[in-house]
């Protein structure tokens, strides 16, 4: 057995006429945490859910530790663990309950064992007897994690776990994602949050269904071939409006006082950007790009053969 | 995968949770069956008594006195307005205000000594065919009765020789057409139909409706541990709704039940299992909840209308009956009044029992086809 827990070919899943996944390939290493990141709408959850069995692929083919995602689905879901995108516990159940029931159904012999360990490892000790329901974002979250790691899966599934939680929460939960990494388990996790894209050995960056790019943070920010500029002072407003005019600027971003100007071409931008600091007073310095600017370049250019 | 009894143990434990915890259909599990027996069985009446009736007679003497207290003795007749004329009796039966109207002539007495043929005029508002009927058939006996006894003894044997053509009804099982007899059984099989049915089918579309579906679908589970684990509740809930309606049906209505309790429930037990297969397959047709619902009131309607609870099931056209044939209910309902009105024993009910076998067979081959592997 090769060492990839992951490695799915040319999956496509259609629904009615819209493909959702269009010959999506992909590879994850195990014991690696592997991004999954795209805009809203390009195929991440339904690429997950053909990776779990829960959906039925078109085409394609692909394996989870070996295993057929198509014949030997029902064995694979002992080894998968899936978190939803929706939280998708049961709201009129206490937190202990939840717990219980997804234990007993993968069959874990010490039940209460078990549970109480796994309310201690993620703090839900005291919020045991509360309904799920009435939990905040974030500690739904954390229950939702604890009740897919609870037959210690080897492979773990998570599609946005951290949408709408607050830093403290995010944070804590991906130092939950890292510890579970070192233990073995290998991660495929979604997000639409760069900083946490960072956190990922490699990502996957998939566009309407299709995989753009994957490989290290360095690697893709290096693949998208950028030049990026900074620009603050002097006129800043007239400053945005120009660059936004000029062809040879692909992004203008404000962040606060500073402007985020980003191209292609890195000769043309240089003029381009040193003309208009000029005229406008401001200041422009060379900078690092960034994995935003990257993406946001790829969803404009999906259709960019170069892409 | 195979089956596995912890497996189900575990979702058993979960749905008993959730039951207990929904307060609103828990309310409706017990409260639909209160709220039927309580509507059907003393408000409806297909054999309606004591209706208003308006008296107009001249005479007023003692045979048109000895006729009122005869009708009167039948139930069905009660004079509101005993000494009406008749414009006025014309303005009450108008306004509904009564439902009959009886005009004795001024010269009955005197036809009735002479021996010609008296005559009664009883006009009978019949925009509801059911109300009248019943107070009419008893009619035309009570009054010669009436008649007869008001005759003198010797003239007696004459009179009844060549009078009064005495009309004979027997009604069989229920001698004295108690609506409750019929109606209280039946509404066994329409409340256990109403509450199995609905229940089962939200259940099941609420796990897809809330998105938990996709969670329990991911988890090594099977589709029979899972369709198990929604329906066995519903059998504790049928239980319990059958022993409140068996025992408003004794206590409160007074229905005799001469037949075989074992044979009852295990008639019962079969067509609870129809009514939760039907619910589990329309949940496989649902997305929501609301659909759920929507197309389980589908197939109420024709079950209450068509199956012989609401009206006779011989008097209906025969396009009416096959489809009747189809319903579950229809071959409850002759089971359940066969056993309890009649005293049928295992060999009399072989039929609808059979029926209702072959109906559960059919949608558990359904249930399980339709069942969702996957999400797709
Ligand atoms: N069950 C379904 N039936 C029909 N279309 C679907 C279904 N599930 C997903 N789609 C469509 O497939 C496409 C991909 O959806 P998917 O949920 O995989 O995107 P996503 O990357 O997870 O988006 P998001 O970031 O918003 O979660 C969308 O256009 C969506 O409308
Ligand atoms: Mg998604």
């Amino acid at each position: 057995m090769s060492s990839l827990a992951i490695e799915v070919q040319g999956l496509v899943k259609r629904f009615g006429d819209r493909t959702a996944v269009d010959h999506v390939s992909m590879r994850v290493e195990s014991g690696e945490i592997a991004g999954f990141l795209g805009p809203n709408g390009s195929g991440k959850t339904t690429t997950m859910r053909v990776i779990c069995g829960l959906l039925t692929p078109d085409e394609g083919r692909g394996t989870v530790l070996g295993l057929d995602i198509r014949r030997d689905s029902e064995r694979l879901k002992r080894e998968i663990g899936y978190m939803t995108q929706r939280f998708s516990l049961y709201e009129d159940l206490t937190v202990e309950e939840n717990l219980r029931f997804v234990a007993g159904l993968y069959g874990i012999h010490s039940i209460t064992a078990r549970v109480q360990e796994q309310l201690e490892a993620l703090g839900l000790t005291e919020r045991r007897n509360q309904l799920a329901g009435t939990l905040s974002g974030g500690w739904k979250q954390r229950l939702a994690l604890s009740a897919c790691v609870m037959h210690r899966p080897k492979v773990l599934l998570l599609d946005e776990p951290t949408a709408g939680v607050d830093p403290k929460a995010r944070r804590a939960f991906w130092r939950e994602i890292h510890r579970l990494s070192l233990e073995g388990m290998t991660v495929l996790v979604s997000t639409h949050y760069m900083d946490e894209a960072e956190r990922c050995h490699r990502i996957n960056y998939i566009s309407l269904g299709k995989l753009i790019v994957s490989g290290t943070v360095e690697e893709v920010i290096a693949r998208a071939a950028l030049t990026t500029y900074l620009v603050k002072g002097g006129r800043i407003e007239e400053a945005e409006n120009l660059l936004r005019a000029h062809p040879d600027v692909d992004q203008v971003a404000p962040f606060g006082a500073t402007l985020h100007v980003v191209g292609r071409d890195a000769q043309k931008l240089n003029t381009a950007v040193m003309a208009v600091a000029s005229a406008t007073g401001s200041r422009a310095e060379r900078s690092e790009t960034s994995l935003e600017d990257a993406f946001i370049r790829f969803i404009g250019g999906t259709g960019d053969t170069q892409a | 995968m195979s089956f596995s009894l912890s497996r189900l143990r575990s979702i058993l434990r979960k749905e008993a949770i959730q039951m207990r915890r929904d307060r609103v259909t828990f309310a409706m599990m017990l409260g639909i069956p209160l709220m039927l027996l309580i509507l059907f069985g003393f408000a409806i009446n297909t054999d309606p008594k004591r209706l208003s009736a308006a008296l107009v007679s001249p005479a007023q003497d003692r045979y048109t006195r000895a006729i009122v207290t005869a009708l009167e003795l039948t139930g069905y007749y009660r004079f509101t307005y005993p000494n009406a004329t008749a414009s006025e009796a014309e303005r009450l039966i108008a306004r509904g205000e009564v439902y009959f109207v009886v005009t004795i002539p001024s010269d009955f007495g005197s036809r009735v000594e002479r021996g010609d043929t008296p005559r009664i005029l009883i006009e009978a508002d019949a925009t509801d065919p059911a109300v009248a009927s019943g107070a009419i058939s008893t009619l035309r006996t009570v009054a010669a009765q009436a008649l007869l006894h008001e005759r003198d003894a010797e003239n007696q044997a004459a009179e009844a020789a060549r009078g009064s053509l005495q009309v004979i009804v027997h009604r069989r099982y229920n001698p004295e057409g108690i609506t409750q007899y019929n109606i209280v059984p039946g509404l066994l099989g329409v409340i256990l139909q109403m509450t199995m049915v609905m229940m089962t089918s939200i259940a099941l579309t609420r796990e897809i409706e809330r998105g938990t579906m996709e969670n329990l679908l991911a988890m090594p589970t099977t589709p029979l541990e899972i369709m198990l684990g929604k329906i066995l509740p519903f059998f504790g809930v049928g239980a319990v709704q059958v022993l409140v309606i068996l025992f408003a049906a004794k206590v409160l209505f007074g229905v005799p039940f001469i037949g075989s309790f074992g044979l009852l429930l295990a008639g019962i037990l079969i067509f609870v299992l129809a009514m939760v297969l039907i619910g589990y397959t329309i949940s496989t047709f649902s997305r929501t909840q609301m659909q759920a619902m929507q197309l389980a009131f589908f197939f109420f309607l024709p079950s209450i209308l068509l199956s012989g609870f609401m009206f006779p099931f011989g008097g209906m056209p025969r396009w009416a009956q096959l489809l009747g044939e189809v319903l579950p209910l229809t071959h409850f309902l002759r089971l359940v009044r066969a056993i309890m009105l009649k005293g049928a024993q295992a060999p009399d009910v072989a039929r609808p029992i059979l029926a209702l076998v072959v109906i559960v067979l059919a949608y558990a081959v359904v249930a399980l086809l339709r069942f969702r592997r996957t999400l797709d």
